[in-house]
Parts: structure tokens; sequence; C-alpha cells
């Protein structure tokens, strides 16, 4: 630490030059930041200011850079240098794009810039260029669970990429549900008939693949390590355990049909004309090695009409079903009436929907099935009763509003269950047990991760996985453990197979990363990873509970153990420490502190109050940018410091900026909750349950509730963005000045 | 056996293949889609005549209700203005399937008899096959007194101040009451209807043997 060499370059491009008075921003960096090297350059991204400072580091021992520029999600080719401290003060964006260009008006700005400075100038100091974590694992190897298509899809991808692939199936062969399908819905033109599965073809190239290692009647007895260093034991049949070394996983388990025993009152497990879509395949797989024609199961006669029942235990607004749409089965009943319709078009075949949902080209193939004639009819159905070797199906018909419809004497009934996720144990089940209920979850773990956070990845709900459902969908809350396939969402054949290609490359990303010690998204390439000062820890664990991807473990004194290659770098961990001796090299308790520190305060009469932003660096920061480049006008009284996520943000720093005089903290992050944006799922909602606590700190300081304020931003609030801040600004001038001014 | 009981043995309960097999167009049924767009499209739609927009007459026939289907009057409100048939998205010839379910309904005698538009049908065909020439006077008399004696002399009343300025016009000419003018050759009309009339009962007796 003693011999670093701070320098600060102020650049005139960009209108800078015109709207600041750059020599005075130069001054306060020497006499207020204590720069001992500051200098302004007319272009500083262009080559020539580039090696300026590129000159300086080499021969001038500079070690660490403060670049008041533009914002620091802007030109950061041109300004990388990995091997320093480096800190933006955002000149451009945050200060001359959002200030008018007016005399008046000419004064603020440039307090506002020489604040940035200062800001800037104070955060470098307590910086250190990231070195990377030391602690990495170079495993290669993919580990795909589930030899489904999903699963299948994804060894194969992964090794046509060039990676060796550990596949682990629980059953004897490959295929899962798609294997036990008679054919599948057409992906190809004309779309028009049930086409062949593909499920053969896929399972004799794994066979075939050198680089796919293939364990059937196997599953996982344990997962332990971390991206590029996994350790999995794999469990065979026969009792033996064999131990791999994983790279990433990718979770492909699928789904299970929804029981269709739990839909007595559509005559499920009541007779044996009653089938679900499962059974209808296997009827169909068993009339095709025969005659061809599908037969009735109670007695063995030509089934001479079927009835479709859509949504059976699906979309259930009363929360004893499944609650969702599964999304194929219309497609899927569609193409199980064409079983009949094509080997015998005399055959009537029903279909009762709510809503016929015929997702790719399912438009094509539903007006196919209608050439075939195919009877499609809206309606709801109540009841189907069997007797003897029929059934009748009553329904409310809702195009001709008969709620007493009914078909009689239909030969087989064919109920369309949904798709229940086979996602292993649910880690936060207590937390949420009051609104489970629909799902029953299995009980048997899939990863047995040797995890402190529980043995398998979060669910989002409904017991599926959890996923950043917008940005990054096969992310897990663990990182380099992706899931692929309807155990993420409910989806077909093509959406399952898009899933594998995607989680295949996104694994492959996760266990390159972690090689070199880097972040995956979305601070991917990060080279920083917190560091823990143990001597000051009190054992409190709030690290370990709170961190939304598991990387901590305990010792056995209860110490925090981190993992880094499973850090996001999300800070959440940093936030939640109540001693602060966590921290990244170049984000930290000080950096943001000094920075808080930092700020000029003017005094309760000159009727400048400060106001200090704390911005999410994924969302809100961009807004602010972007209402600069739209050069939509905010208060010159904000002072915005981005921090990597709301969860990071420590109480102390609130606590301090209140003390400094600050006349009021706005927080800027992601929305939190089921529909979730925070990019690292649950750190705004950590912190958000920190923050709420913040009224105790107000009170103890006889401060009024308006001085802290949270707000819920997505990136695309650029107009509203700078709405609430001048809104912000104007109700504080009515709360009055803070009377910590001038301490 | 009366026609409509023999097209009602033939097909049981399957009234979608016998409109299919028996309707002009009326293969097409089967591939509504119940979208609806065809009756918010249909300028008929807000009377309080039309029970059944075209797309549920559809769902009607795919659900077996032929009586219904056959005595409405929903199809013989159709003005053929062919909105619907310009707005299907399946392309539907819903315009040609209306008229075709409304001309089976009255070849098998099922089609309700004082229905306005079947009954002026009826009228005009028979006014215009006879001589060969439309014979407005008669026409509109008939259609007067379609409910009767008494309301057939208060609707001539109700238009006599129309009929005098027509005659006084010299667009009206009250004798043409007594037989009117005819066209030349009356005979070559009759039978050229006669040959046409032969063909279709050749060509329906062919598709009900089928």
């Amino acid at each position: 630490m003693a011999d670093i060499k701070v320098a600060a370059y102020i650049c005139k491009g960009c209108g800078l030059g015109e709207r600041l008075d750059a020599d005075a921003l130069v001054k306060v960096a020497q006499k207020d930041g204590k720069v001992p090297m500051a200098k302004s350059h007319d272009f500083l991204c262009n080559a020539d200011g580039v090696a300026m400072i590129k000159n300086d580091i080499a021969n001038e021992g500079v070690t660490h850079v403060m670049i008041g520029a533009c914002s620091r999600r802007a030109k950061t080719e041109a300004f990388h240098f990995p091997e320093n401290a480096v800190a933006r003060a955002n000149l451009r964006e945050g200060v001359v794009w959002i200030r008018p260009d007016t005399d008046e008006a000419r004064e603020t700005t440039q307090e506002m810039a020489e604040d940035y400075i200062r800001m800037g100038c104070a955060e470098v100091k307590a910086m250190t260029a990231p070195e990377g974590n030391p602690n990495t694992g170079g495993s290669k190897t993919l580990l795909v669970v589930g030899g489904g298509i999903t699963g299948m899809t994804t060894a194969i991808e992964a090794s046509k990429t060039g990676y060796s692939v550990v596949l682990v199936e629980k059953s004897g062969v490959l295929g899962g549900w798609a294997g036990k399908l008679y054919k599948r819905v057409p992906v190809h033109e004309p779309y028009k008939s049930p086409a062949d599965t593909g499920v053969a073809d896929l399972a004799s190239q794994i066979l075939a693949d050198g680089n796919i290692k293939l364990y059937l009647n196997a599953t996982i007895a344990k997962t332990d390590g971390s991206p590029g260093k996994f350790v999995v034991s794999i469990a065979t049949e026969s009792g033996a355990t064999h131990t791999e070394d994983i790279g990433a996983i990718v979770q492909a388990t699928g789904f299970t049909p929804y029981d269709m025993n739990k839909l007595p009152e559509l005559g499920g497990g009541k007779s044996a004309n009653v089938v679900d879509q499962a059974g209808l395949e296997a009827l169909a797989i068993d009339a095709a090695s025969k005659d061809g024609v599908i037969r009735r199961p109670s007695d063995g006669q030509p089934v001479k009409s079927v009835v479709f029942v859509q949504c059976a235990g699906q979309r259930d607004p009363t929360g004893k079903h499944l609650s969702f749409c599964s999304g194929h089965c219309c497609n899927t009943s569609i193409k199980q009436a064409m079983y009949f319709k094509d080997a015998n078009p005399d055959v009537d075949t029903t279909i009762i929907y709510s809503d016929l949902r015929t997702p790719g080209n399912g438009e094509d193939f539903y007006r196919s099935a209608q050439e075939k004639g195919v009877i499609f009819t809206k309606g709801n159905v109540a009841e189907v009763v069997p007797t003897g070797n029929t059934s009748t199906v009553k329904f409310n018909d809702l195009i001709l509003g008969d709620a007493d419809a009914s078909i009689v004497d239909a030969d087989l009934v064919v109920l369309a269950t949904g798709q229940v996720p086979n996602s292993g144990v649910n880690i936060e089940a207590p937390a949420v047990a009051a609104e489970a209920g629909a799902v029953e979850v299995k009980p048997i773990s899939i990863l047995n991760l040797n995890y402190r956070q529980g043995p398998d990845v979060p669910h989002l709900k409904q017991g599926f996985t959890d996923s950043h459902f917008i940005c990054f969908p096969y992310e897990t809350r663990r990182t380099g453990i992706y899931t692929a396939g309807p155990v993420r969402r409910p989806m077909d054949i093509p959406q399952a197979r898009e899933d594998a290609t995607g989680a295949a490359l996104k694994a492959i990303q996760a266990l390159e990363n972690a090689e070199l010690g880097r972040a995956a998204h979305p601070r991917s390439g990060d080279l920083s990873f917190p560091k823990v000062r143990l001597e000051g820890c009190t054992q409190c664990k709030r690290c370990t509970v709170e961190c939304p991807f598991g990387a901590i473990d305990e010792d056995v004194k209860g110490f925090p153990l981190f993992n880094e290659s499973r850090c996001r770098r999300c800070g959440t961990c940093m936030g939640a420490c109540p001693v602060r001796v966590i921290s990244f090299e170049n984000y930290s308790v000080n950096t943001v502190g000094a920075q808080i520190k930092a700020v000029d305060i003017p005094d309760e009469f000159s009727e400048k109050p400060r106001i200090l932003i704390l911005a999410c660096e994924n969302d809100a920061y961009p807004a602010l940018d972007m209402a600069g480049m739209n050069r939509i006008e905010y208060s010159a009284y904000v002072r915005t410091i981005p921090v990597r996520c709301l969860g990071s943000v420590n109480t102390i720093w609130i606590t301090d900026a209140l003390n400094a005089g600050y006349d009021g903290v706005m927080m800027m992050g992601c929305k939190s909750g089921d529909e979730y944006q925070c990019h690292f799922v649950k750190g705004s909602e950590l912190g958000r349950v920190r923050l709420s606590k913040i009224d105790d700190t107000l009170k103890t300081l006889n401060l009024e509730s308006e001085r802290v304020r949270d707000l819920e931003v997505a990136i695309t609030d650029i107009q509203r963005l700078p709405e609430m801040i001048n809104k912000y600004a104007a109700e504080l001038v009515a709360v009055g000045p803070s009377p910590f001014k001038g301490f | 056996m009366s026609a409509n009981t023999a097209v009602a043995d033939k097909y049981r309960n399957n009234f979608l293949k016998e409109i299919e097999e028996q309707v002009e167009m009326g293969d097409w049924v089967k591939m509504c889609m119940q979208c609806g767009v065809c009756s918010g499209s249909c300028p008929t739609n807000f009377q309080s005549a039309w029970e059944h927009p075209p797309q549920e007459l559809f769902m009607m026939i795919r659900a077996g209700k032929r009586e219904e289907v056959l005595t409405s009057t929903s199809m013989w409100n159709c003005t053929s203005c062919y909105n619907c048939i310009v707005r299907c998205p399946r392309k539907i010839p819903i315009t040609h399937i209306m008229h075709g379910i409304a001309e089976y309904a009255h070849r098998i005698g099922k089609a309700p008899k004082m229905q306005a538009t079947r009954f002026f049908s009826v009228l005009f065909w028979k006014n215009c096959t006879n001589t060969g020439r439309v014979n407005e006077l008669k026409l509109s008399l008939g259609l007067y007194f379609k409910d009767g004696f008494v309301q057939g002399v208060k609707n001539g009343l109700a238009m006599q101040s129309v009929a005098i300025g027509l005659i006084k016009a010299g667009r009206l000419n009250p004798l043409e009451l007594f037989g009117g003018h005819k066209c030349k050759d009356q005979k070559g009309i009759q039978a050229m209807l006669a040959k046409a009339y032969e063909i279709e009962r050749v060509r329906k007796a062919a598709k009900m043997a089928g």
C-alpha cells in the first residue's frame, strides 16, 4: 500500500471542456483529491490520450488511475488498464449531459463535476487492482444429469464443441419421455402429420461419441466443490460409486406428468378407458406393434370415438392442481387425435379445449387436424363418467352456451395433464410453506450438492428451478450449474432442444471462466473476489445465509469459508456483514464510504441540498446514463455512486451519509419478489430487507423517514428516473436541510 | 319418405358429414376455428332476427344440432355483403356456406316457410320463371299479402300514394295484373329451365346415393 501513486486525468472532449472549467477540476484533484499527478487532455480516449496514461504508468510509476471523463460504462476498451486500479468520474453522462447549458446552471454544474473528481480520487485510493481468484480448477468436463431429449442434446452439442461430457441417466435407457412417444409433433414443413421422434438417432449419436461417457441406471450421490473443480460421485445400480472431476453441470431432469389419479372427477384412475397423454402414447405404440388399431384397454375393442380433455388439472385457479399451462399439450392432443384419424378417418375424435394454444408451427398442424376431421369444441369439462366400457363426458359448451352439453359413448378419454418438474428438494420450502399448496415436490434430491444452503438448486415457484427469466434463463442460483428443459419451465421438444443448446454453451463459458478465476454473469470477466478479514469476524453467519449463490460454506468454528469460483461478485456478503470484514479489491465498504465522505457538503444556508444516490450498476446506473444520452435534465444536487447490487449496500454507508450532512439518500435497485429483475436474483430483495430496518437508524439520529428513499428501478425507466429524482429533491426542500450539516 | 327423413336416415347422427356432402362448400365447416371475426364483421348481427352468427352455426353443425340449424332463420338473413369471407383468417367461404345451408334446408323442406327472405325468393322465382320476365306488380302484391288478406289490404293502403305516383310517372301499369308482358321465347326459357332442373336432380340424387 505504501508505494501507490495516483494520477488523475480530466478529459475536455465531448463538450466537457466548454461546459466545465477543466483547470479548476485539475486543481480540485490536486488540492482536495491529494493526487500528486493531475492532467487534463483535449480528447482523453483517443490514441494520444491513452498513450499519455500508459506512458505515466510505465515511466512515472503510476499505479492508480482516476479518469474524469465519461461514464464507467463508456470507452471501457480505451480505458482498460488491467494492471492498475482504475476509478472513473462520470462528468459526461452524469454531469454535463443532464444539466442545462445556461449561465445560471454553470455554478452548480461545476460543483457537481468537482465533487465527482473528489469522489473518484477518494475511491481509487481505497482500491487495489484485482488479481483474480487463485483458487481455481481447470476441469473441462461437462456433467449432464438426465438422458432425455434435453440431456442428450446438451451432451451432443457440448461434445461437438470439443468438450468431454459425462451423461448420467437414472433409468436404463436414453430418451426420457420423448422415448416413450409413438411419434412427435412435426418440426418440418409441411407440419401436417406426426413425425418420428428422432430419439433413436440421438441415442445412437451418444453411444458412438467417444467424448461422451454414459452412465445408465445411475444417480448423483454427491456433488462437491465449485465450477472448474466439481467432484461428483455417481452411484450406479450395482452399488458402485464412480467419481468424476467436473467443470460445470447441466441439470436436464425433465418432468413427470401430473398424476391423473388426483382428477377423479375427470375419471382419472376410475376406468382403464380414461388415460393421460403418456398412457395414450403407450396404447399407440402397442397398436403399432400389432395391427395399428388402437384398442380400448377395458375389453380390447377398437376405439371408435375418443375425447381429449385439455387443461386437465392445469390452469387451475383454485390452487388444487397445477396453476400453469404446460404449453405442449394442445399440440400433443392434436397429434394424438391424428393417430386415430390417420389410421381410420371414421373414428370420432373430439378435442374439448378452453383455449387452444399451438405454439411454433402448430397452427399449420391444427389446420391439418381440422382437414382430417378432428372436431374441436370449446368448453370446460365438468365430469367424465365411466360406465361399463364407455364414458360420458359432460361439459359446458362455451360457444353454444350449453352448460349441460355431453358426449356419450366415448370409448376412450384422454386427459391432457401437465408437466411437474423433477427439480429435487425445495431447499427454501420452510420459508414458503404457506404458498406451496398445489405442487407436491419430490423429496428426493437430484444433485445432492454438498453446499451449506441445501442439496439442490433453488426453486422459483411451482417447483420450477429459479433462473433469471429475462436475461439469463439457464443460469441457476448455483454458479456453474445450469438447468435446461422442462425442469426450468414447461416446454415442448423444440424448446427443450433450444434450451439444451443454450445451457451447453453457458456451461462451457462457466468452466472456462472458472479456470481463469473470473466471474460468470452478470459481472462476467470480473477478476475481483471477496476477501475476508477473519480476525474481525464474529461468526454471525449472515454472509453464509444470505449469499444468493451458496458460495459461502462454514468451517467447523462457524467462520465463513469462501468458494470463490461459486461467487458472482454481487457483494451481498459485504453488505450483510455487520462488522464489515468482507471486501473486494476494487469494491469495498471503504471505496464507497470514501466517496461519500469526499463530497463537499455546503452549509445549511446555501440552499444547495445534497442527495446521495446509490444506484444498482445493472439497471439503475445504465438508466441514468441513458437519461444523460437523451439529455434529460435532473437536479444538480445529486451525487451518484454505482453499487454492484442493492444487496451490497452496507447500512454504514447510509449512516455515514446522513451524519455527513446529506439531506437525503436514494437507493435504486431492481424489482424483487417472485417477479424479480435483480441480476443477482435475491440481491435486491436481501438489500431491501436489510434497509427496511434503516428507520431505527433514522430515529437514533432524530431524522425524518423521508431522508432515505428506496426506489424500484428497471433499465427502461429513462424518463421516469429523472422525474423521480426531481420530485424527491423537491420533497426534501419541504422537509428542510439536514441538521447534521457543518459538523 | 320425405326428403328430410331420407337424409336424416342416411346420416344418422353425423350431421357434419351430411352438411359436408349435401351442402355447397359444406366441407369447409370443419375448418372454422371459432375466432368470431365473421360474426363481428356481419352487418346484420345487430338485428334481433339474427339468432346464430355464422361461427355459432358451424359449431352447432359440429355438435350435431340438426333440427336447430336447418329450421334456423339465421342463414336467411345473410345480405351477401361478403365481409365475412374477406376477413376470415381461415379463408372459409362463409357467405356461400350460408346460402348453401339455406338452400339445403329449403330443398329438404326444413326451412321456415314464412321466413321473409325464403318467401320472397320463392315468390320471385315463380314469378320470373313463369313468363321469363319479372312482373313487378304481381311480385309486390304477393309480398303484401304474405301475412294474410287483412294485412295485405293494410299494406296496400299504406303504399297507396307511392303506387299512384308510379302510375302517374308511367312506371307502373295497373293492367299488368292481368297477364302482363312476356319474353319473346317463353317456351325456350321453360325448356332451358326444365333441362337445368333435370341436371340438378341427377346430381343431387347421385350425392344422395353416394
